[in-house]
């Protein structure tokens, strides 16, 4: 089940990959520097901290990894699919699919890069929705 | 802050109950805990369920439940926390009648998962994930517990075979608990040879769909003996806690920073460490979970738990007895009352009625319940008094 509007709303970071970062924290927090995806207000609300679009590192590393056999009923023409977590080289962590790697070819660690992609179909005749998976770097 | 008690418990046996509505079930549970504390009133009540909008199509449960249980004016709240609504209604409870405000405070959960068909299923509970991070990606909730198993694997070298012990464990457990969902034992081959869900989860290492209920009565322990006949038993630790939501936004995948936050303010509270502790009831939705909890509530160091399964040491009978009633695993997991069902068993423990799944000289017992892929947890320590 989607929504138009929030799928709207999310097309900064499922196109562009916009995060932020913290460029100055005055806080005890010692969030400076680090990458937020999606973007946050803040790291907690007395940090102080000031924030700055980006656009997230788009290769990085495969932390963990699992092949979904039984899928939600708008992926079922996709299973068996690679579902994994990767750190990208500036910190920020996603959760996306494995593809273009045959999957018994995935191992954790293995380098990894974001590619644009279609995600899911809203239905029959919904709206195609699209974001990032990451393939083999 | 006044000491709190537990003098009635109900329950009703669980599993796919098609002629069974979510009031229908809910008030026997409450009924069956009402007559279990012989109290000849209420006044006040909390429901945990995490989604009846999306598995009945009902909300305003306060309401609905009070009225066909027949307690109307009495205030009635609805307390979510996805898998651990049951455990936040008895936290919830505890504070009313801890605090002076209620006496007699009836807390229970329920869940009615069953009238949609498995899409639906799997789309309702998908809500205690990150929608927009994790669910719109494809996670399911297997899927992620599958990348905690996976990171667990490539660590601590668990194996295949000590996973599937806790399976097998459990199911043991569960055979002996007569409102158990799935009450058949389990033999390894069976658990490694099952259906393949999220790999390296099969259909044999994850907690079943589950229509139940459960409730208990609470009380100030200085009442207790004037109130019902049953054996008093002090709820002696809270905690309750929070993690990010989306497993990817973890710094330790098989941490469970919850557990470990909420079990240590729950052991401070009852001035007691995990050594005092003899027995647990776990939130098992998975294998993996069983084996990351034990770990995080102290009970075992960080890589061991699977090897201390495979040694029989969570067994009845072993060190620290762990899910004996089955789990969510056999007992099954209708995830609002999960919390309640734990709470059930452990009272149960605690009065020395659990017959052959009875943990000798039981004397304090620890629940954790846990929503989502760890984003929330509650835990309580229950005495003998």
């Amino acid at each position: 089940m989607a929504f138009i509007p929030s799928y709207w709303r999310e097309t900064p970071q499922r196109y562009r990959y916009e995060g932020n970062k913290c460029v100055k924290c005055e806080h005890k927090c010692d969030c400076e520097g680090r990458v937020f995806f999606p973007p946050r207000r803040v790291c907690d609300p007395w940090c102080g901290c000031q924030m700055e679009p980006v656009t997230i590192a788009t290769t990085g590393k495969l932390l963990t990894y699992t092949i979904i056999r039984i899928p939600p009923t708008q992926f079922s023409d996709e299973a068996p699919y690679a579902l994994g977590v990767c750190e990208m080289d500036d910190g920020a962590r996603l959760t996306a699919q494995v593809v273009d790697c045959p999957l018994d070819q995935i191992e954790i660690g293995m380098p990894v890069k974001i590619e644009f992609r279609r995600i899911q179909q809203d239905g029959e005749a919904g709206i195609l929705m699209y974001g990032y998976k990451v393939i083999p770097a | 802050m006044r000491d709190v008690a537990v003098i009635g418990i109900g329950i009703q046996k669980w599993g796919e109950l098609w002629d069974r509505s979510l009031r229908d079930l809910w008030v026997e549970a409450a009924l069956n805990a009402i007559g279990d504390a012989g109290v000849d009133r209420i006044d006040s009540m909390y429901v945990g369920c995490m989604a009846p909008g999306l598995f009945v199509g009902q909300e305003h449960l306060g309401s609905l439940l009070a009225d066909y249980l027949g307690v109307c004016p009495i205030p009635a709240t609805r307390v979510e926390s996805a898998c651990c609504s049951g455990g936040l209604a008895l936290r919830s409870g505890f504070i009313e009648v801890a605090s002076g405000m209620s006496d007699i405070v009836l807390v229970s959960g329920v869940e009615k998962m069953t009238d949609v068909d498995g899409g639906g299923a799997t789309y309702a509970l998908a809500t205690a994930a990150d929608g927009d991070y994790e669910v719109y990606q494809g996670a399911t909730f297997p899927g992620l517990y599958a990348m905690v198993a996976r990171d667990y694997m490539h660590r601590y070298g668990l194996t295949r075979e000590e996973l599937a012990q806790v399976a097998v464990k459990n199911h043991a457990n569960g055979s002996l608990n007569p409102h158990a969902q799935y009450p058949m034992k389990l033999t390894l081959e069976g658990v490694i040879n099952s259906t393949l869900i999220a790999d390296p989860l099969r259909l044999m290492d994850c907690s079943p769909i589950t229509d139940g209920a459960a409730a208990a009565i609470i009380c100030p322990l200085e009442m207790a003996k004037d109130l019902s006949k049953q054996p008093p038993v002090k709820v002696a630790g809270v905690g309750a806690a929070t993690d990010r939501i989306a497993l990817h936004d973890r710094d330790d995948f098989c941490e469970f920073a919850a557990t470990v936050h909420s079990s240590q303010a729950a052991y401070k509270m009852a001035g007691v460490g995990p050594a005092d502790i003899n027995f647990c009831e776990v939130h098992d939705c998975f294998t993996i979970a069983e084996l990351c909890v034990i770990e995080a509530l102290g009970f075992f160091e960080r890589g061991t738990a699977g090897k201390a399964t495979a040694a029989g040491e969570t067994a009845l009978g072993g060190k620290m007895p762990i899910n004996t009633s089955g789990g969510l695993k056999s007992k099954g997991h209708p995830v609002g009352a999960t919390g309640i069902g734990q709470l059930h068993e452990a009272v149960t423990q605690l009065r020395g009625a659990a017959g052959k799944r009875q943990v000798k000289d039981a004397r304090r017992g620890m629940m954790q319940n846990m929503g989502g892929s760890g984003g929330s947890t509650v835990c309580h320590i229950l005495e003998v008094v």
